[in-house]
């Protein structure tokens, strides 16, 4: 359950780019996350209201981008969807593999007024 | 507030102890906007998370969201979330190239014998090899005092209701434990499969532990930790003759999830196998270069 630390994580880049803006608070926060970003979406939703209380967050709306996973065979080059971290290349079943996205976690853009 | 491992409540408080010292009050965390009457807010929605893309969940409880008005101002912030561990476990990481010392994080679920890995390596090598150690639990000194006894330098990371180690907690407790060059630094991580996975503490390389006690599906099971792991010993062998474990299919599993890992099978308890860790570890010691890009 390392959500909350990633939530926390989330305030603290929304509480110093609305100081920053000399905003008092978020309307909106965009969020990009990555299904491979070992982040539980269930938990995120989970520890979100107590990470956000009394912060410039608090009556923000969230929007989550979800990224799906993408992976490219290093043997044969093949590019491929990757729901989980084991998925062999359908072409030549290799495990080797680079991610070439699904990992992200990131705060994409705020809204603040 | 956490029903899987409890982190993140208001105890959460992070403390650097000694072994046979008192308290030193270091506090890395700077962020904790914690509030703590949260109980209330506790309702999980469950059923909305996964079946769509964009899952806004307004907190704004009956104000219209879209009124724009006409301060608002978007920011792009473009900002990874774990930039800050990041930027301290690259700090931590030039630290350790600066001085040559290697930096293993090891990480396994609680009960693995991580713990009794380290003993059994300290004690077989530390004449041969400076170590420093930095244990990471939940609560209690009771690994830092296994490590103090075989005079080796310790701190214990308690992280109280967090459940992994951070790369600013990693950099409180090198500065206390202010290793030589050219020595190992042994980072027991808090027992757990899955959390600490995220969060690099600047360590050359990451080990993962599993005993043959645990299932062989693990690695699948658990996918991220073996995939960023450079190593898997396999403890415990000395039981394999009670057990039903299939080694090989644990070991299919791993490569499965990550091709490269080197595998190491092990009797902590009594020594079966050290050996050849002790050579990989040896191995990483002269001009180590990093496998992080």
């Amino acid at each position: 359950m390392h959500e909350l630390s990633i939530a926390m994580g989330i305030v603290k880049i929304a509480e110093d780019e609305t100081r920053k803006a000399r905003a008092s608070k978020v309307e909106v926060i965009e969020l990009e996350i990555g299904t491979l970003a070992g982040i539980e979406f269930d938990a995120l939703e989970f520890v979100w209201p107590a990470a956000v209380k009394g912060t410039v967050l608090e009556a923000a709306e969230k929007r989550i981008d979800v990224i799906p996973g993408k992976a490219q065979c290093m043997d044969c080059d093949t590019p491929f969807d990757v729901t989980r971290l084991y998925d062999a290349c359908p072409t030549c079943h290799s495990n080797l593999k680079a991610i070439v996205q699904g990992k992200e976690l990131r705060v994409k853009a705020l809204e603040v007024v | 507030m956490c029903g899987t491992c409890g982190c993140g409540s208001e105890e959460s408080g992070v403390r650097i102890l000694k072994p046979g010292e008192g308290h030193s009050h270091d506090h890395p965390h700077s962020h904790h906007p914690h509030d703590h009457h949260h109980h209330d807010h506790l309702h999980h929605d469950h059923g909305h998370a996964h079946e769509h893309h964009h899952h806004g969940h307004s907190h704004t409880h009956g104000e219209a969201a879209a009124t724009l008005a006409p301060n608002r101002k978007v920011i792009e912030v473009e900002q990874d979330v774990l930039r800050h561990n990041d930027l301290m476990a690259a700090r931590n990481r030039g630290y350790f190239e600066a001085r040559n010392i290697l930096a293993l994080n090891l990480v396994s679920s609680p009960g693995s014998g991580k713990t009794a890995l380290l003993e059994r390596t300290l004690a077989d090598l530390k004449g041969k090899i400076p170590f420093y150690v930095i244990e990471g639990d939940q609560q209690t000194l009771n690994d830092a005092n296994r490590i103090a006894a075989l005079d080796v330098p310790v701190r214990q990371i308690n992280t109280g209701k967090g459940c992994h180690l951070e790369s600013d907690m990693v950099y409180e407790a090198v500065k206390q434990l202010d290793p030589k060059p050219d020595s190992v630094l042994m980072i027991e991580n808090v027992g757990n499969l899955v959390c600490p996975s995220m969060f690099d503490l600047g360590e050359q390389n990451r080990v993962v532990i599993i005993s043959v006690t645990e299932g062989e599906d693990k690695p699948i099971k658990y996918p991220d930790m073996f995939h960023t792991a450079a190593v898997c010993i396999i403890n415990k062998t000395d039981l394999l003759p009670y057990l039903t474990f299939d080694l090989q299919r644990l070991k299919d599993y791993a490569l499965q999830v990550n091709p490269a890992l080197r595998f190491f099978e092990v009797s902590a308890l009594k020594g079966d196998g050290m050996d050849a860790w002790y050579d990989w570890l040896r191995e990483q010691l002269p001009g180590q270069v990093s496998n992080k890009s």
